[in-house]
C-alpha cells in the first residue's frame, strides 16, 4: 500500500500567505493615493466655500461688521466677475480667467500649426537617417526639460528679445487692412511672451503625440490613395490627416492642459499678478462684438493666469486669501478636469469609429 | 492526364460563356504592356531576372507560380507602385502602349490614374462608401457633386455592388463585408477611369461565394478593361483568364494562352506546378 497523496504542504502555505501580503501591500498603495487625493479634494472644496471663523481680538469691540461687497462664501458669483482685491473677500478671478483663456487659446494657436506640421515633416517626408534620429532623441529629452527652463528661455527670446530693440524699445505699426495693430518690441511682460513661452514647452509634446497618431494610420491607406493617382500632400491632406485627426487632438489637448496648470515659465517671464485689468479689455463675451478691435490689441496686453493668482494669494499672509486661492484652485481643476474629459471623449469616439 | 483535363474542362467553360456573351475572340489582341528585359531589385536582392513579357489589350493576363517568385514585385512595376518602396531599383524597359513608363518625363500620378491597382487586403478609407469611391476623380480635380454621383453610381454597378449599397451610400465603408469590401476597393479603382487594372490576389480572402462574384466580374470587366491579376489557385486563373504567365524564383518561365499553357506547357517547371507536384 503506497502512502496516500501528500495534498497539505506546510511550505505552500507560507508561500500562499505571503502572496496575500503582496495583495494587501498592492491594495494598499492604490488606496493610499486615493484617499490622499479625496482628502485633498475634499478640504480644498471645503475652504472654496467658507471663510475662515473670525478669530476676535482680545480688545476689539465685537466681530467686524460685513460690508455688503463681501462675498458670503469665497467661490461665489462674485468671485467670477471681480477683479483681485486687497479685501480677500472682494477679490476675484475675473483677470486670470481671461489670461489663462488668452494664453491657451495663443497656445494652441502656435503650437498645433508648428507641431502638427514638423509631425508630418518627421513621419512622412524626412527619410530614415541619423538626421531624424538626432532630432528624435532631442524632441524626447526636450519634453523632459524643466519648465523654468522654459521660462529663461522666454524671458530672454521674447520677453527681452536679446536687448535687440534697445532701451525703451520700439513700436512695429502693422497695418492689416481694417485696422492697425501696435506691436511692441520687445514683447515685454505681454500675453504672447508668455503665449510663445508656453508654446515652446508644449510643442515637443504635441510633435510626439502627432508624430504617434500619424504612425498609427496604416501605411495599406497611403498606398490605397498612392494606387489612386494621389500626390503624397494629397494622401496626408484627405487620408493620413483626418484619420490621425482624434489622436492628434488628444494630445493636444493634453499638452494643453499641461501649459494650462504651469505657474513657473510664466514667474519667471514676470507676469503679473495684481492686476485690475482683462487683455484687450474683454472681460464678457459680449465685449468682443462691442469691440473687436481688443481682440488683435490682447495679446499684446500685460496679463495673469490662474495658477499663478492662486500662487500669489496662497503666499499673503491673511488666512482669507487661503480660502480665496482654494477657490481659485476648484476653478483650475475644473477647467483640467473638463479639458481631460474631452480628450477622453474624443479618444472613446475614435476607438469607436475606426477599425482598421 | 486528369487534372489538365479539369483545367481544360474550365477554360472550355469560360469558351462557352464568352461566345454566348460574344465577347471578341481572344486572338485578335493588341499589346496594351510590353516589358522587356526587366530586372528587379531590393537593396541588393535581385527580386526579378531579365524579364520579358507583352500584356493583351481588353484580355484578362494570370500570373502564377509560388510564393514569393515575383509576381507581386513584377505587377507594382506595371504602375510603379514599387516607387514607394525605400531601395528598390530596376533597369529594362516598361512600355505602356509604347510609351516607357519610367521616362524621366512621365507623371506618376498620372500613370498611376491609368494603370490602377487592388490589392489583396481590401483597403476602404475611414470614410464613407460615396466619398470611397469618389476620392479618385475628387483628387484629380472633379468638383461637380452631380458628375462625381454620376461616377460613384456608374463605378459601383461596374463592380457589381450598387445594388447592396444605394440606400446607404453615406455608411462608413467599414461596415460592409469583406467581400464587399473587396468590390467598393474594385470600383474606386475604375471611378479614375483607368485602361489597365492590376489585381493582386483580390479574391484570396474570401468565401468561394464572394470570390465567385468577383471572378464573374472580373470577366465583365476585360470588355473594357485590361486586366492583370496574380493569383494562388489555378483553377481561379483557368477560370478566368486569357493568358497566363508562371513565374518561378524571380525568371517568367512560361507565358502562353491559358489553355496551351494548363494542357500542353512547353516546360517541365510549369507542368510540375500546375500538376502539383512541385518541392
Ligand atoms: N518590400 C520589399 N523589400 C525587400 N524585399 C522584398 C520586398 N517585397 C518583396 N520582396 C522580396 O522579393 C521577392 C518577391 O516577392 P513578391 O512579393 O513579388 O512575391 P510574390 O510572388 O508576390 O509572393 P506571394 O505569392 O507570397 O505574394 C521575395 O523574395 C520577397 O522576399
Ligand atoms: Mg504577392
Amino acid at each position: 500500500m503506497s502512502a496516500p497523496a501528500k495534498l497539505q504542504e506546510p511550505e505552500l502555505a507560507r508561500r500562499h500567505r505571503i502572496g496575500k501580503v503582496f495583495e494587501w501591500l498592492c491594495c494598499g498603495s492604490t488606496w493610499f493615493g486615493l484617499v490622499v487625493l479625496a482628502v485633498l479634494l475634499v478640504s480644498v472644496l471645503w475652504q472654496a466655500l467658507t471663510w475662515p471663523a473670525p478669530k476676535v481680538k482680545p480688545g476689539a469691540s465685537g466681530p467686524t461688521v460685513a460690508k455688503a461687497e463681501d462675498s458670503a462664501i469665497p467661490l461665489s458669483k462674485q468671485f467670477f466677475t471681480n477683479y483681485d482685491s486687497r479685501h480677500p473677500r472682494r477679490a476675484g478671478i475675473l483677470a486670470p480667467i481671461w489670461g489663462s483663456l488668452w494664453l491657451i487659446g495663443l497656445v494652441a494657436l502656435l503650437s498645433v500649426p508648428i507641431g502638427v506640421g514638423s509631425a508630418i515633416y518627421l513621419e512622412e517626408y524626412a527619410n530614415e537617417g541619423h538626421f531624424k534620429r538626432l532630432i528624435q532623441i532631442n524632441l524626447s529629452n526636450l519634453a523632459g526639460v524643466p519648465s523654468v527652463v522654459y521660462g529663461i528661455l522666454g524671458l530672454t527670446a521674447f520677453v527681452r528679445m536679446f536687448g535687440l530693440f534697445g532701451k525703451g524699445g520700439k513700436t512695429l505699426v502693422l497695418n492689416l487692412g481694417f485696422t492697425t495693430l501696435d506691436v511692441p518690441l520687445p514683447f515685454e511682460r505681454s500675453l504672447i511672451a508668455g503665449a510663445l513661452t508656453l508654446a515652446l514647452l508644449v510643442l515637443p509634446t504635441v510633435i510626439v503625440a502627432a508624430q504617434e497618431a500619424l504612425r498609427a494610420v496604416p501605411s495599406s491607406i497611403r498606398i490605397a490613395s498612392y494606387a489612386l493617382g494621389a500626390t503624397q500632400w494629397q494622401t496626408i491632406r484627405h487620408q493620413v490627416l483626418p484619420a490621425a485627426m482624434p489622436g492628434i487632438m488628444t494630445g493636444v489637448i493634453l499638452a494643453l492642459s499641461r501649459a494650462m496648470g504651469e505657474a513657473a515659465p510664466l514667474m519667471m517671464i514676470g507676469a503679473l499678478t495684481f492686476i485690475a485689468y482683462c487683455p484687450g479689455e474683454i472681460t464678457n463675451v459680449g465685449d468682443i462684438f462691442r469691440n473687436p478691435h481688443g481682440l488683435v490689441d490682447a495679446p499684446f496686453d500685460k496679463f495673469t493666469a490662474l495658477p499663478l493668482q492662486v500662487y500669489n494669494w496662497i503666499n499673503r499672509p491673511q488666512a482669507d486669501y487661503q480660502h480665496v486661492a482654494a477657490a481659485g484652485i476648484v476653478v483650475l481643476l475644473t477647467i483640467l478636469l473638463l479639458m481631460n474629459t474631452a480628450a477622453i471623449v474624443i479618444r472613446h469616439k475614435f476607438q469607436k469609429s475606426t477599425r482598421w | 492526364m486528369t487534372i489538365m483535363q479539369s483545367f481544360n474542362e474550365l477554360v472550355h467553360q469560360r469558351q462557352q460563356r464568352e461566345s454566348a456573351k460574344r465577347i471578341r475572340p481572344v486572338e485578335t489582341e493588341v499589346t496594351k504592356l510590353d516589358v522587356r528585359n526587366l530586372n528587379f531589385f531590393y537593396g541588393e536582392k535581385q527580386a526579378l531576372f531579365d524579364v520579358s513579357m507583352t500584356v493583351a489589350e481588353r484580355a484578362v493576363t494570370a500570373f502564377i507560380g509560388p510564393s514569393g517568385c515575383g509576381k507581386s514585385t513584377f505587377l507594382r512595376a506595371l504602375n510603379r507602385m514599387n516607387d514607394i518602396i525605400e531601395g528598390a531599383h530596376h533597369n529594362g524597359t516598361v512600355l505602356l502602349e509604347g510609351q516607357e513608363i519610367y521616362a524621366p518625363d512621365v507623371d506618376v500620378v498620372a500613370l498611376r490614374k491609368r494603370v490602377g491597382m487592388v490589392f489583396q487586403k481590401s483597403t476602404p478609407f475611414p470614410k464613407s462608401i460615396f466619398d470611397n469611391v469618389a476620392y479618385g476623380p475628387k483628387i484629380a480635380g472633379q468638383r461637380n457633386y452631380k458628375t462625381l454621383s454620376e461616377i460613384v453610381e456608374q463605378s459601383l454597378k461596374r463592380a457589381a455592388l450598387w445594388d447592396e449599397v444605394k440606400d446607404r451610400l453615406q455608411d462608413s465603408a467599414l461596415a460592409l463585408s469583406g467581400g464587399q469590401q473587396q468590390r467598393l476597393c474594385i470600383a474606386r479603382a475604375l471611378a479614375t477611369n483607368p485602361d489597365v487594372i492590376l489585381m493582386d490576389e483580390p479574391a484570396s480572402a474570401l468565401d468561394p461565394a464572394s470570390t465567385a462574384r468577383i471572378e464573374d466580374l472580373i470577366f465583365e470587366l476585360k470588355q473594357n478593361y485590361t486586366i492583370v491579376i496574380v493569383t494562388h489557385n489555378m483553377q481561379q486563373a483557368a477560370r478566368i483568364s486569357d493568358w497566363t504567365a508562371f513565374f518561378y524564383q524571380g525568371y517568367l518561365i512560361e507565358k502562353d494562352h491559358t489553355q496551351k499553357l494548363f494542357t500542353t506547357p512547353k516546360k517541365k517547371q510549369t507542368e510540375d506546378y500546375i500538376t502539383g507536384r512541385f518541392g
